[in-house]
């Protein structure tokens, strides 16, 4: 763009006059991100939505038919639906809980102290959100193997596969540390915002500890604790890889299977060697809709209008 | 700031959560050095044989420097591309006015919100359409959309906090805002570029579904498909090469980690009000 023409076209935007050229100079600026949504986000959820009223499937690779809402209709109608729609529920819930509030106290306890301990004990909580899924699920399925080599086993004397004794504790457990650490950081940052004297005002009048952490610190942190638990909601229903590494959704029958992990392996695993696209988009799209559905509410509940302030130059 | 009456009862508490993190994390590092550990109780010889994979391949496994090869190249890739793409999104966002800005910024809050791992079954189709299945720059690409949504967001409070007179006294000399954008905003927002960079590059770094699902072939093999590749039957597998290549993993992240740490707070804190 050459600097006249440009100058004029600013002259032009700011009087509203020149619709498309107040629109090539963004448009460049916003061109990547826009394919990238187009290509990573639309495609693939119009996509999702066509394929789950297919039967494609490894056996109907090269030609496919349309089958209407079958699908939807088998999964709705399949009898572990039940089970593992109560999975999922109780997988993201209590481990929601574990997050938040493993988060939340480790952040109060951890401000409490001087920068130098704290920073040990926030470096190691850190850790498994910085380890590989793989390394750090290989990590707890060796302390909690059997006997000589699992260290619980070890401890406790009574050899074991702990993991299969205790598969939703592990699943729920292994889950909430690596959770945990985001809470953690952002419940700290928000801590270290609050001003000093509101402590000693507090201290001044009295308070014990439970009723300045009661009366200051929670009614102050809650948009960040919406905040955190609003995502990790989502996060959650989502997320399957640390359940599919530690017990692939068993032992045994969908014990610890959720609805993610469910779809993943009707499009990608199979035992009988047909991999169902159809079926396991049809199952991704209940998740596709229940996210777009949580994402709106939570738009709605910290007032998305707020957060869109006009931007400070409106130059063009 | 805050210490109640109970305190050694919490440091107590916040000891004993802590301590099972710390046993992963020393089972790890003895087993990569021991023949055989039980507990942690080192039973074999001492030795650096479950290092081998470092001047040997193991089994059928590509070598271990294509792989890290491969891992940098792919977190690398992600975490530029975010960089950059996020970048011009965010000052476009931040600095110009254009008919459908809101609803644009309303979009990428619910991309980040949304989860997109429930799109993974489709964008197996978007990757052979392209032909990008089993590619690298395939990864990268659907990996970029994942972290895309959180860079523009934190990228944006990052130029809304700049101040315009540089760039005013720019355009009045007569630079394109183009110019302006890569020679005076950019450098001025380092920081963020930083912290959006080394976290993107971390969460690369560690990810395991996406090349573990969209790559095939060994000579693309990233470092979690290698590690999944050995584990296959967990009460026979080779803890102590698994702990070795464990650890090999985990280095650059860590040191990544610690040259980045006080970006990401910052990032954490601007994070935290968005």
């Amino acid at each position: 763009m050459s600097t006249p023409a440009a100058a004029t076209d600013r002259g032009a935007a700011r009087h509203g006059g020149n619709r498309a050229s107040s629109w090539k100079l963004p448009a460049l600026f916003l061109l990547p991100a826009l394919i990238i949504v187009l290509l990573f986000f639309f495609g693939p959820a119009i996509v999702t939505g066509y394929l789950s009223m297919t039967d494609l499937s490894a056996r109907t690779l090269s030609d496919p038919s349309f089958v209407g809402f079958d699908n939807y209709e088998y999964v709705l109608g399949s009898r572990w639906t039940p089970l593992i729609l109560r999975n999922t529920l109780f997988y993201v819930g209590v481990t929601l809980l574990f997050n938040v509030g493993m988060g939340l106290v480790l952040a109060i306890v951890i401000s409490g102290m001087s920068d130098r301990v704290g920073n040990v004990f926030r470096l190691l909580w850190l850790l498994p959100r910085i380890t590989s899924p793989v390394i750090y699920v290989v990590m707890w399925q060796a302390l909690m193997a059997r006997a000589p080599y699992g260290f619980l086993s070890q401890l406790t004397g009574q050899s074991q596969n702990w993991v299969n004794a205790y598969p939703w504790h592990s699943v729920i457990l292994i889950n909430g540390v690596v959770g945990a650490s985001l809470g953690m950081l952002i419940f700290t940052a928000a801590i270290r915002s609050i001003p000093e004297d509101l402590f000693r005002a507090a201290a001044v009048d009295g308070a014990t500890t439970w009723q300045t952490v009661r009366r200051v610190i929670l009614p102050l942190m809650r948009w960040p604790i919406m905040f955190v638990t609003a995502y990790q909601t989502l996060s959650l229903l989502a997320s399957f890889e640390y359940i599919l590494l530690l017990t692939n959704g068993g032992p045994g029958f969908f014990t610890t299977e959720v609805w993610s992990l469910w779809a993943y392996k009707e499009a990608f695993q199979s035992y009988v060697g047909n991999v169902e696209f159809g079926l396991g988009a049809a199952m991704a799209a209940f998740l596709v809709v229940t996210g777009i559905v949580a994402s709106l509410i939570y738009l709605r509940v910290f007032r998305f209008n707020d957060l869109l302030a006009r931007p400070k130059i409106e130059v063009n | 700031m805050l210490k109640p009456r109970s305190w050694p009862l919490w440091l107590i508490f916040l000891i004993v959560v802590t301590v099972p993190i710390l046993i992963g994390y020393v089972w790890l590092l003895l087993s990569s050095f021991n023949d055989r550990v039980h507990g942690l109780t080192p039973a074999g010889d001492w030795g650096l044989s479950n290092w081998r994979f470092l001047w040997e391949n193991v089994g059928r496994r590509p070598s271990i420097w294509t792989v890290m090869l491969n891992t940098l190249l792919f977190a690398g890739g992600v975490s530029v591309t975010v960089v950059i793409v996020s970048a011009m999104a965010a000052y476009a966002v931040s600095r110009l006015s254009f008919p459908g800005r809101s609803w644009f910024l309303g979009l990428i809050l619910v991309l980040h919100a949304f989860p997109a791992v429930s799109l993974l079954i489709a964008s197996y189709y978007v990757l052979v359409v392209l032909g990008l299945f089993d590619s690298l720059l395939g990864v990268i690409l659907v990996m970029t959309s994942f972290m895309m949504p959180l860079g523009i967001w934190l990228l944006k409070g990052f130029f809304d906090s700049l101040s315009w007179e540089m760039e005013m006294a720019a355009l009045v000399d007569g630079a394109s805002r183009w110019r302006i954008f890569w020679r005076i905003a950019m450098p001025l927002v380092s920081p963020g570029l930083f912290a959006v960079g080394i976290f993107t590059f971390l969460v690369a770094w560690g990810e395991f579904i996406l090349p573990y699902t969209f790559i095939v072939s060994g000579r693309t093999w990233t470092f979690s498909i290698y590690l999944n590749s050995m584990i296959g039957d967990f009460e026979m597998a080779d803890y102590g090469l698994l702990g070795a290549v464990g650890l090999f993993y985990m280095l650059p992240a860590v040191a990544v980690f610690f040259f980045g740490q006080r970006y990401l707070l910052t990032m954490y804190s601007g994070g935290s009000k968005g």
